[in-house]
């Protein structure tokens, strides 16, 4: 079976998988790394969104081969130790969670549009497709809102 | 608990499904006794109604047989609730409920925390196993605060009151002189002593009389708004699910299933898929093929690898378009209508809804000989122990059923067919599994709200409503379908005091003369289900609508009529809030408006105001939500605050766009892209809810929201388009 190195969560590792085998699987269950949820395995309903080289990715669709050489941030990597991300801080502020399952996903996607347009409007978070079956969406806005106002009124150096 | 009329009665057991409201959850005196500690068990008068004569007793366990040694630990006989203060200076409490994100835990928590003076973030709150003696370990109907809050209280109380007198004698102080806060005891002199210090010397104090809870009047953390005390592992996905467990080895599983409902295998060559690297075994099921494998991605390409031929299931080649002329029949009758009056009407048609919620069933089982453990997200454990039990040709007693965070159920995890699935599956194949239903199999297999079919008629005279009927007809579950359930589902819906299918003397919401309901039913091979407010989601929406339709023929203000014609004033208070808050009346473009609804249940009265931009009338959108609710005490604002939010998305998505066809036989729906559940995009832009104080005890939260933002987005549709919207979804 091949072998991929790729960064995870700012550690190396090695898997050895097949070459189409979607990255969920290959870090649910060959790396233990869970935070990442399957809620539909065709990337609509996006629970298991994570990053790659800083982007979004939905690994449900990502085959572990596209990987290689790669950075795969997780949410579980997204936290500086201890020192959540400002979007998780903004998350907890607002209790945004409800049965959370989807709440990794909305997190990555939501850091995800941040990095990219640090002031959004409306219409961009609007472009956020992650589904939240609880219905948690008008805080999910409102955390986004509060996370873009925090960094941009305290900012700090990030990666 | 006042819908505008009685409840329907299903015209047979299974017919109707469950019924709409689950029974008020009993008011007991919550009295604390029972104490399992290895040590010591201590007994405090039990039982209702026995508190006075019951005299306090003392008697020494075994050592080591259960529970943690020389802690105190009090427990409530109304709900068994047992609460353990560990020399760590944690209160630990075994929720006999499953937290699905309704956020019961953190709720359980603050009650624990405000009357033992503990920090919330000392009190911690893991979900009991099943245990078959707790009748009330049942999750639903929106009963958990109701049913809890008086034990909860209570215990804490107490455990409070025996942590005091321990200090009081370790310092060789009066008790009334201590004083408690932070999960500590303090002397007037300011020498303090954690809980966790005193514990032991706690478990060995003789109960002190029996303690009170405080007056609400002294609340510090009830009714005052907390976020949630598993927040912080949420955000970090640090929480774990079922699909996240590793246990027992489990193995990764997965099911092939029928293209159609409840079709079943003819002949399976499943030698391709044996032959595939990492797959462990191949079982058949009653309707499907298991394949457990080293990972879900060996799994899902050997299900695919199977060449399985089906046999159609028991709908042959029905469609949407008979069920909807077989529901159009089974409509009972209106009968005439009262002499003089005039008529409104009008005829609704809801179509089935998958409950999806985000986390798949799944359920890990390991079933050897002579015992089994199972761990999966239940509404109903003891309920699933028998029939996982049965299933498997084990006692009850050899079960043990693991209850787990569920990622979101809405009514979903009253059943637990994957539960008894993957049982059936690990006996098997021999093997501990960790059985996943795919999000296909979730929509195409999976439980539904039942399609229904409304005729409603208002009759007016002298400028008022003199009566008021609703015919209703809904799909029921026929015993074709019925699977491995024996009990009936709506007995299961209805919780542990059975069904409470009618609610004949309840006084109307509105005064609206003559009240009369009648319900029928077809029985279908359909896997339905209670759906978040169960039949108040279809049933309440369709009379609200018609409310403003009689509005409009009485030249009346939607908001003026119903508070001209709502019986409770609770009901009045809460339209009026939305309608001040949400500035009712405003001044709006062409093809914007705003629509209202009410509803009552559960103790509970609820009102939505919502403002829809309809000027794309193929893509309207829900701009703005305002909300009001009085549930009576409130323990957590915030999270009322949450699950109306989350019954406004359900209204908007019910209303607008989510639902299930039924195209020969099959669901057609299999995802997320064509059921189509509302994402950021179709949400509002403002969401507020507004809490109304109360003093009353608490009534039901939950599922409160449904009907009222159905409603309000069905009205405000109507209006801004100018239409009469009769089927839902709308776009469909």
């Amino acid at each position: 079976m091949p072998r991929y190195s790729f960064v995870l969560n700012k550690q190396p590792v090695t898997v050895e998988a097949p070459a189409d085998m979607p990255l969920l699987w290959v870090l649910r269950d060959v790396l233990g790394v869970t935070g990442p949820k399957y809620g539909c395995g065709i990337g609509v309903c996006r629970a298991c969104t994570s990053h790659m080289d800083g982007s979004e990715i939905q690994p449900c669709v990502v085959p572990v081969a596209d990987c290689a050489g790669r950075r795969v941030t997780t949410i579980e990597g997204l936290a500086d130790g201890d020192r959540l991300h400002p979007v998780q801080k903004a998350w907890l502020e607002c209790d945004v969670a409800q049965c959370g399952f989807c709440q990794p996903g909305q997190i990555m996607a939501a850091v995800a549009l941040l990095d990219r347009t640090p002031q959004p409007t409306d219409d961009d978070i609007d472009r956020i497709e992650n589904v939240c079956r609880c219905g948690t969406y008008p805080r999910i806005r409102e955390a986004i809102r509060k996370a873009s106002a925090d960094v941009a009124s305290a900012p700090v150096a990030r990666e | 608990m006042d819908p505008i009329r009685p409840l329907p009665r299903p015209a047979d057991g299974e017919a109707s499904g469950p019924s709409r409201t689950a029974p008020d959850p009993p008011r007991r005196r919550a009295v604390v006794k029972a104490v399992t500690a290895a040590t010591l068990t201590l007994c405090v008068p039990t039982g209702v109604g026995t508190a006075s004569r019951a005299a306090a007793a003392v008697a020494t366990g075994p050592a080591g047989t259960q529970g943690p040694s020389r802690a105190i630990v009090t427990g409530t006989d109304a709900e068994k609730l047992v609460l353990e203060v560990t020399a760590a200076n944690k209160v630990v409490v075994r929720l006999p409920r499953v937290e699905v994100g309704q956020g019961i835990t953190t709720a359980v928590a603050m009650m624990i925390a405000e009357e033992l003076d503990a920090r919330l973030a000392d009190v911690v709150v893991p979900l009991a196993d099943a245990r078959p003696e707790l009748p009330g370990q049942y999750t639903g109907g929106s009963s958990s605060v109701r049913s809890l809050y008086d034990p909860a209280r209570y215990l804490a109380a107490t455990a409070r009151a025996r942590l005091v007198n321990a200090a009081a004698r370790r310092w060789h102080l009066p008790a009334r002189t201590l004083r408690t806060r932070d999960t500590t005891v303090v002397a007037p002199d300011g020498r303090t002593a954690t809980f966790g210090s005193l514990t032991e010397a706690a478990a060995r104090i003789r109960t002190p009389r029996r303690a009170t809870p405080k007056p609400a009047r002294l609340h510090r953390i009830i009714g005052h708004p907390a976020t949630r005390i598993d927040a912080q592992d949420l955000v970090t996905g640090r929480a774990k699910y079922t699909g996240d467990l590793s246990v027992a080895g489990a193995k990764p599983t997965l099911v092939a299933r029928p293209p159609t409902l409840l079709g079943s295998p003819v002949s399976v060559d499943d030698s391709a898929a044996r032959a595939m690297p990492g797959v462990l075994a191949v079982v058949r099921t009653s309707h499907g093929v298991a394949v457990v494998a080293e990972t879900f991605h060996h799994a899902f390409q050997a299900r695919d690898a199977l060449r399985i031929t089906w046999a159609p299931g028991p709908l042959g080649a029905l469609s949407d378009k008979h069920i909807r002329a077989r529901l159009r029949d089974a409509v009972p009758s209106l009968g005439a209508p009262p002499r003089g009056s005039v008529q409104v009407t009008g005829e609704f048609e809801f179509a089935f809804v998958s409950h999806a919620p985000m986390e798949v069933l799944t359920a890990v089982a390991d079933v050897r000989a002579g015992r089994a453990e199972i761990w999966f997200s239940s509404q109903t454990p003891v309920f699933a122990q028998e029939e996982i039990a049965s299933a498997v040709g084990l006692p009850a007693a050899a079960v043990r059923v693991h209850v787990v965070r569920g990622g979101g159920s809405f009514g979903r995890r009253l059943t637990c067919e994957a539960a008894v699935e993957a049982a059936r599956i690990s006996k098997a194949a021999r093997l501990p599994v960790k059985l996943m239903w795919s999000r296909s199999d979730d929509i195409r297999h999976g439980r539904m709200r039942p399609a229904s079919h409304h005729r409603i008629r208002a009759s007016l005279a002298g400028g008022k409503v003199v009566a008021f009927a609703h015919r209703v007809a809904e799909v029921g579950e026929s015993s074709e379908g019925a699977r491995a359930t024996t009990r009936s589902l709506s007995a299961i819906a209805a919780g542990p005091a059975g069904a409470a299918a009618t609610a004949a003397g309840d006084e109307g919401l509105y005064a609206f003369g003559a009240l009369s309901v009648r319900s029928g039913g077809v029985g279908l091979p359909i896997p339905v289900g209670a759906w978040r407010a169960v039949s108040s989601g279809t049933m309440r929406t369709a009379e609200e609508i018609v409310v403003d339709e009689i509005a409009r023929r009485l030249g009346e203000d939607p908001v003026a009529f119903r508070c001209a014609t709502l019986t409770s004033r609770a009901a009045v208070r809460v339209l009026g809030k939305v309608a001040a808050a949400g500035h009712w009346g405003r001044p709006l473009p062409a093809g914007v408006a705003q629509g209202v609804a009410v509803h009552e249940e559960y103790g509970s009265c609820v009102a939505c105001l919502a403002e829809i931009d309809a000027s794309d009338p193929r893509h309207p959108r829900v701009r703005r939500v305002v909300m009001a609710a009085d549930v009576g005490t409130v323990v957590n604002p915030r999270g009322l605050q949450a699950q109306l939010m989350g019954t406004a998305i359900d209204g908007i998505s019910t209303v607008l766009s989510a639902g299930l066809h039924i195209d020969r036989g099959a669901v057609r729906e299999e995802s997320f892209t064509d059921f189509r559940y509302a994402r950021q995009r179709h949400s509002p832009t403002h969401f507020e809810a507004h809490v109304m104080p109360s003093h009353r005890s608490p009534g039901g939260a939950g599922e409160l929201g449904v009907p009222a933002a159905a409603g309000a987005v069905a009205n405000a549709y109507a209006r801004a388009t100018g239409t009469r919207p009769r089927r839902f979804p709308v776009d469909f």
